[in-house]
């Protein structure tokens, strides 16, 4: 826990709570009668409300961004390094609003909420939900905050779909999308990454058809492998070598099946820690909504044509060694924004942390989000 | 402004769409989207350069026309294409000048002339490559491994088919002086090519 708060750091902040009762339509065709969204906010909105930032949040993100919910807590929120005063998403100048979106499992209605037709949670009763959905959600919320336009729509990997999304659905109600390691649609590859993942959960015996709640139990097992599958193409080659590399545990080989590498109980330790404190059920619908991205696909693939309908400006960032979503898949974003004729800038940071670079601030993502940002900022008069 | 921009700028006409082909840190795409309403992107590798354009509002991509080329871009998609002072940079210059007039009606080149008399004079005398304020580099580390003269330039675009719509010549501070006019391949320190394909206006 921090002594004292960093100077740069947003401080103690305090999640809260909207609740919807006017349903919304999914993409799936279901309806949700009413629902819940938490949310955090730093620094203020000004009096003309044009200085908000919403931050999208990847797969296993939530509300919780920036700062500290308490002098106890060990660690600030998932994006600290990039959302503070001073920081790229300067909140001495920005009103940054961070949620956690529909289907969650960090306090918004998700499928370990209960159903209030039955007073039991949803568990795999909760309607599958797209990009799209959220989107729709987070202009809701917008609606809620009197937030007309956003400065600016910021999201990494899954988060940065979202504010690509955003540029689509609600072209006039955003100045800026800042796309980060993310991609127009998932490969193959990607997709079989999240069925592994997904087959580790529900083939797991106390899964129970994605009832688990039910039976006072959590498929613990099967979402600790899909964590170890999904954590190791966060990180790079390179990266696992430099924290790990081939060390022991103990001295010498065991000739044994335990983990003896250090790199084996270190992706054991990550999966069984998000195994205690992530819904199965929430994983399933993040992969999801990961492969059914693919804003092209109603424009006969063509991407461009997609993109045609956004007036806003793009920031997109890619890093060199992310496998995940290569720097290529963001060429592909940026080359479809040219030939619509959008404003976009791009730039590849060479980083060696893989895809979680987007979570690190390197000093060439910093100067690089800082100066885009700041010019942002001048634009709403912030 | 500096001289050179100055004269570019007459022949960017209000609403063109411009590409800047190693546009540095943005300072001619910034004047023309204010001053000419011009839209449009910067290619550039230098991360510095990349930083103060997302600052000041230019859409800059990073790429680099040597490894990775000019094949995103579609044909006929810009109004005109610039490349100040970097055609001498790049591995083939003769590639470059076709890629221009794919993706635009009109290219807009200026480089450094290697017949200036200075650089003459000082290859004769000393025996050394020469340096001077245009070509501030050693012979090992220079980025301006494609160096010509204005005679080159011209004989390489009759060449290819392109056509030389005007030209200035200006000294090293991009002033015009009259006597670059006169006797440009030797006392002109760099020139500012208007170019197009022979069956363009």
């Amino acid at each position: 826990m921090p002594d004292s708060l960093p100077a740069d750091s947003v401080g103690i902040v305090t999640p809260q709570s909207y609740h919807f009762d006017t349903p919304i339509e999914l993409a799936c065709g279901q309806k949700l009668g009413s629902y819940d969204l938490v949310v955090e906010t730093y620094g203020e909105l000004n009096a003309d409300a044009s200085n908000a930032v919403l931050i999208c949040h990847a797969l296993s993100g939530h509300h919780h961004a920036a700062g500290f919910h308490s002098m106890g807590d060990r660690k600030p929120g998932w994006w600290d390094s990039c959302i503070g005063p001073g920081k790229p998403i300067d909140t001495n100048r920005f009103f940054v609003v961070s949620l956690n979106n529909l289907g969650g499992c960090h306090g918004s209605t998700g499928p370990s909420s209960d159903n209030p037709a039955t007073g039991k949670p949803f568990g795999p009763e909760f309607p599958v939900i797209t990009v799209s959905d959220w989107v729709k959600s987070q202009a809701l919320l917008a609606d809620r905050l009197g937030i007309e336009c956003w400065a600016a729509v910021v999201g990494g990997s899954l988060g940065g779909m979202q504010a690509l999304q955003w540029s689509l659905d609600y072209p006039d109600r955003l100045r800026h999308a800042v796309v980060i390691a993310s991609t127009p649609r998932l490969t193959a590859q990607n997709i079989a990454f999240n069925e592994v993942a997904r087959q580790a959960i529900t083939s797991d015996r106390e899964f129970h058809g994605g009832r688990y709640y039910d039976f006072d139990t959590l498929p613990r097992r099967g979402l600790m492998l899909a964590r170890m599958v999904g954590h190791i193409t966060y990180l790079s080659d390179a990266s696992m070598g430099e924290k790990f590399g081939r060390e022991l545990r103990e001295e010498a080989y065991k000739f044994g099946y335990d983990a003896e590498f250090q790199v084996e109980s270190y992706l054991r330790y990550q999966g069984e820690r998000f195994s205690e404190s992530f819904d199965a059920n929430t994983y399933l619908l993040m992969t999801r909504a990961l492969d059914y991205f693919d804003p092209a696909y109603e424009h006969g693939g063509d991407l461009s044509r997609a993109i045609a309908a956004a007036t806003c400006e793009f920031l997109v960032l890619s890093f060199s060694t992310d496998w995940r979503f290569t720097p290529q898949r963001s060429e592909e974003m940026v080359n479809a924004m040219i030939s619509a004729r959008k404003k976009v800038s791009y730039a590849e940071i060479d980083a060696p942390w893989g895809h979680d670079a987007f979570l690190i601030p390197t000093p060439r993502y910093t100067d690089v989000f800082t100066a885009y940002m700041d010019r942002v900022a001048r634009e709403v008069g912030a | 402004m500096r001289p050179d921009l100055e004269i570019i700028q007459q022949w960017i006409k209000p609403g063109h769409h411009v590409l800047d082909l190693g546009c540095g840190d943005g300072t001619l795409l910034d004047y023309l989207q204010r001053e000419r309403r011009a839209t449009g992107f910067g290619l550039e590798i230098n991360p510095d350069h990349i930083t103060t354009c997302m600052n000041r509002g230019v859409a800059v991509i990073e790429q680099n026309l040597d490894t990775q080329g000019l094949d995103n871009f579609d044909d006929g998609m810009f109004d005109v294409v610039l490349m100040t002072q970097a055609l001498q940079a790049v591995r083939r210059p003769d590639k470059v000048l076709d890629e221009m007039l794919r993706l635009g009606r009109e290219g807009i080149v200026t480089f450094p002339n290697f017949a200036h008399w200075r650089l003459r004079w000082g290859l004769a005398l000393s025996g050394r490559m020469p340096e001077s304020e245009a070509l501030p580099y050693k012979w090992y580390n220079t980025p301006n491994i494609r160096l010509c003269t204005f005679k080159d330039f011209e004989a390489l675009c009759r060449q290819k088919g392109i056509r030389i719509k005007s030209r200035r010549v200006v000294d090293g501070q991009h002033q015009n002086s009259w006597s670059a006019r006169l006797w440009p391949n030797l006392l002109g320190e760099i020139a500012i090519y208007r170019i197009t394909r022979e069956n363009e206006q």
